[in-house]
């Protein structure tokens, strides 16, 4: 429908322009705002896809928390900028061999998912083929969460406190 | 929306999240680009399971959001140390990991 | 109980190899000597038991395990005890168990360490050469066969500190290894062919099939068996180790280069019997070998001035006249002079040991003479051997050589007969110029009262190899340095009773000419049972090529030839007593003589003395081309290049690749992160295309 596809490439854009700026900006403050205007254009995709729950959680967590992290350690090093000078003087072209090889490698990969895509036979129908007006509730999340993955929720639980205690440990001030 | 188009996004997403992993200088704008790659695979995810009419897309980019999360939390403890070590965040700048 | 005769030889090398060296002198001796009296009587009993069998089926068999087995073919460790090993496990207990007896007394100056290292080496001989005798089939035969070989080192080298020794050692193995390889070979032909290598059955297999006209696949496994028997047996081309083995003790050379080791060629040929049989060019060969080298041996004992040396080329000669024997088809005859042989020769042996004794390590003839006056019992003990050698009638030696003769002539060789009967002559000649030289005339050894101590004699006692029985602490044995002593009694015990021996020993094969029943030849004859000796394979082409057809030997009408068989005694006879006689005249009544003739003729007198330089032949051609290979091809060209190349190329090659690999860690977190993600897009790409 063209409601759908209008938000789909509006929201699209906003994600990929603000993910441009990312790798691009050299001011790694400005880098931070935009992923999280990234974000919120992938919080649009999601709501498009019937997932409000993940796009709440998208902006709460990733754009609220992590950015905010983000952006506390950026003032806290006081990060400089990426030396204009520096910048400027190594061309991109005069890169050292692995960056080059690897910018490459990102082309690589992603000529060669469009390949695949296009070798893909299903992929014309459309998103929402299947009709389930429950796929957006948040109950029916939570209860398949809680019963089919609670294995995994009580693991994420551990992980979450291994990243704690690993974050205390290693950002602390050594004791002279 | 077909699907295809879901997909080619999420795959522009991570590529863009790639070539920014090897053009930055920047550690901290390094792990952002890691960030923008996790987003790209939280999107082809969620594209997916709409299409199958189940919540197990979703349910798995929950996951993912913990485990970036965390990631990126441990990610800039590391930065803040190395920081203090070397006083600069170029990656080039911490090369004694070699023969 | 079959098994236990070589066993007990076994137990006492045990006991003496591992205990004896805190063992006395007493004890580790009389064990090893009890040992093989033991196995002497209990080989007695076996025999008797075997002698109250019908002729027929006159085999114990005693089979101990299965060896191995593989497809079709099996081999079990067995023994068998028949008329020809019942003659053979007699010679090798009772002559053994003498010889251990005189070695008591022989070695005793030895420390109690190296007197137990004697003895248990001898041991363990006896129990080899008895698995070699009494083995039911090939295998069996050859551990025996190869463990007389190393035994023979152990003991040739036993002085193993004095270099000629141990050289001498080295050339026994490795030459006897030439001649086990060519047995190694023959034996695997007789697997490939008859699947078997058990001698019975290999003998049933064979008397079913046609003689051999031509050089065919029986002659050939004949031939290599026979190049075998030719290293053990000291034949030509390889008897060189022998002169050289008398490095070893005297006992040693008793034992082994006279009565035992050196007969295990003759013995297994007369263990197949069945097989040469049929292979008629074999035959020939070993029949012409045989007569060859008992001549060539003669002639060089002949001038031989070390009375060991005589005594070696003696054995080698008389080894000779067993092959011959063996190679006209007689082979009852050849055992029979093994069996003498072992008699006479062993006696002369150990005599000359006590003459060593006798003179504090003197081995030199030269430095000898006079003798008789002073060792009585050596003396008569020796002459009487020498007489028994020489083929002088009613002695052994006459018997046994006679037959051989006798049988030559009839089957048509009167070409090797006249050699026979030329190395008959020759034999008593040496034999008596040795009897001369050492017990008669004037007494020229050390400290002898006629005063022979000249530079030159002095410098002969040095410059000779001793015995190193009286090694370089020239002590004496509590008398004075001067008058030469008798043996004490165990040798000359052992002396007086194979002395006896010499003499009766004859008396259990007296031919029916002279009146007697030829008991050992009936004896043995059913072992050998040769009686498709008289049919020959007619394919037409071959008719041409065949060889006189022997006649069966049962089937001989005994009176038919008597009158030939007493003729030719007469002449070996006269012979003997002309042998004698001429030894006599050079070397006791005019001793310039010898001198003489060895200046006019100083050529051949070199030749003989250097063994018809035979040795610097083999040096020259195959000892010394080996050494170069081995030098510059094996070692330097291929050892250092190709193989200590390819693992220091394989060295280099690693640091090579680790010299580049290394730029790989280059500490930058990119060029890692650059090649993890490398690493995914072609997994990814891997995925896509399948």
């Amino acid at each position: 429908m063209a409601t759908d596809a209008l938000l789909f490439y509006s929201f699209a854009a906003v994600t990929v322009i603000g993910s441009l700026m990312v790798v691009t900006q050299k001011n790694p403050v400005y880098s931070v705002l935009s992923l999280i205007a990234s974000f919120f254009g992938l919080a649009g995709l999601y709501v498009v896809l019937e997932a409000p729950f993940v796009a709440v959680a998208q902006i709460i967590i990733y754009a609220g928390a992590i950015m905010v992290l983000f952006l506390f350690t950026v003032m806290l090093l006081n990060a400089p900028r990426e030396d204009a000078a520096e910048w400027d003087r190594s061309h991109p072209l005069y890169r050292p061999m692995a960056v080059r090889i690897g910018a490459a490698l990102a082309v690589l990969l992603a000529l060669e998912l469009g390949w695949a895509l296009s070798r893909a036979t299903d992929l014309g129908g459309a998103v929402n083929a299947v009709e389930n007006p429950t796929i957006s509730s948040v109950t029916l999340l939570g209860e398949v969460l809680f019963t089919r993955y609670m294995f995994a929720f009580e693991v994420t639980s551990i992980l979450i406190i291994a990243a704690m205690v690993g974050a205390v440990v290693l950002a602390r001030k050594r004791e002279e | 929306m077909p699907l295809g188009h879901y997909l080619v996004l999420s795959g522009l997403l991570f590529a863009i999240g790639t070539a920014g992993v090897f053009l930055r200088r920047n550690l901290i704008t390094l792990l952002l680009s890691v960030e923008i790659m996790l987003n790209a695979v939280n999107l082809a995810f969620v594209a997916f399971g709409r299409v199958q009419g189940t919540v197990d897309g979703q349910i798995i980019t929950f996951f993912v959001m913990t485990v970036a999360a965390a990631e990126a939390a441990v990610g800039l403890a590391l930065v803040i140390a190395l920081f203090r070590h070397r006083e600069s965040l170029n990656p080039e700048a911490f090369t004694s990991l070699k023969w | 109980m079959l098994a236990l005769i070589p066993l007990l030889p076994f137990g006492g090398f045990l006991v003496n190899a591992f205990l004896g060296k805190r063992l006395p002198k007493s004890v580790s001796g009389g064990l090893a000597t009890l040992m093989m009296v033991l196995s002497f009587a209990i080989a007695l009993m076996q025999v008797l038991a075997l002698a109250g069998m019908p002729a027929e089926s006159r085999q114990i068999n005693q089979t101990l395990f299965t060896w191995l087995t593989a497809g079709d073919f099996s081999l079990d460790l067995a023994l068998r005890l028949d008329a020809l090993s019942a003659v053979m496990i007699l010679v090798v207990t009772g002559i053994g168990s003498l010889i251990h007896l005189y070695s008591t007394s022989y070695m005793h100056e030895e420390t109690d360490a190296e007197f137990a290292r004697f003895f248990s080496y001898l041991n363990l001989f006896c129990f080899f050469m008895l698995m070699l005798v009494l083995g039911a089939n090939f295998l069996v035969m050859f551990v025996g066969w190869e463990g007389v070989g190393l035994c023979s080192y152990l003991l040739i080298g036993y002085y193993y500190e004095k270099k000629s020794a141990s050289d001498a050692a080295n050339k026994a193995f490795i030459v006897n290894r030439v001649g086990d390889f060519a047995f190694i070979l023959g034996t695997l032909l007789t697997v490939v062919t008859f699947n078997s290598l058990d001698f019975n059955t290999i003998a049933m297999a064979v008397k079913a099939m046609p003689e051999e006209a031509a050089f065919g696949t029986l002659s050939l496994i004949t031939l290599l068996l026979f190049i075998g028997a030719t290293g053990k047996s000291a034949q030509i081309p390889l008897y060189v180790w022998l002169p050289d083995a008398m490095e070893g003790p005297t006992p040693v050379s008793a034992l082994i280069h006279a009565a035992t080791m050196v007969t295990a060629g003759v013995y297994m040929i007369g263990r197949n019997a069945m097989l040469f049989e049929h292979a008629p060019m074999t035959l020939h060969i070993v029949a012409i070998i045989g007569a060859a080298t008992a001549l060539f041996a003669g002639t060089i004992g002949l001038v031989q001035n070390d009375i060991k040396r005589v005594l070696a080329y003696s054995t080698v000669s008389q080894l000779g006249y067993m092959f011959l024997a063996m190679g006209v088809g007689a082979y009852g005859a050849g055992i029979f002079h093994l069996y003498t042989h072992a008699f006479f020769k062993a006696c002369l042996f150990l005599g000359s040991g006590a003459v060593i004794h006798a003179l504090h390590g003197e081995q030199d003839i030269r430095n000898m003479g006079g003798l008789k006056k002073y060792i009585p019992v050596t003396y008569w003990t020796f002459v009487i051997a020498s007489v028994a050698i020489a083929g002088v009638p009613l002695l052994s030696g006459f018997f046994s050589k006679d037959e051989i003769l006798f049988e030559t002539f009839l089957e048509g060789h009167q070409v090797l007969w006249g050699i026979g009967i030329l190395t008959s002559l020759l034999t008593a000649t040496y034999m008596f110029r040795l009897v001369h030289l050492t017990f008669h005339g004037e007494e020229r050894f050390h400290g002898a009262p006629a005063g022979a101590e000249t530079a030159a004699a002095g410098a002969h006692h040095a410059a000779h190899g001793h015995d190193a029985h009286a090694h370089d602490t020239h002590h004496d044995h509590g008398h004075g340095h001067g008058k030469p002593h008798d043996a004490p009694w165990p040798m000359a015990a052992a002396l007086i009773v194979l002395a006896v021996g010499s003499i009766v020993a004859g008396y259990v094969n007296i031919p029916h000419a002279l009146g007697g029943h030829a008991g050992l030849h009936e004896w043995l004859t059913p072992v050998f049972n040769v009686t498709n000796c008289g049919e020959v394979s007619t394919t037409g082409e071959l008719a041409g090529m065949m060889l006189e057809p022997c006649t069966p030997v049962e089937e001989r009408n005994p009176e038919e030839h008597a009158g030939l068989e007493l003729t030719l005694m007469l002449v070996s006879s006269l012979i003997a007593i002309a042998g004698i006689g001429l030894a006599t005249y050079l070397w006791l009544k005019h001793r310039e003589i010898p001198a003489r003739l060895a200046a006019q003729y100083p050529g051949v007198h070199r030749l003989l003395l250097n063994k018809y330089y035979v040795d610097e032949v083999y040096d020259a051609t195959i000892v010394q081309p080996i050494k170069v290979v081995s030098t510059e091809g094996l070692w330097r060209g291929f050892d250092v290049k190709v193989v200590d190349g390819a693992v220091n190329g394989a060295g280099y090659l690693v640091s090579g690749f680790s010299i580049v690999l290394r730029l790989l860690q280059n500490g930058s977190v990119k060029t890692y992160a650059a090649s993890i993600f490398a690493g995914a897009v072609a997994v990814l790409a891997y995925y896509l295309w399948r």
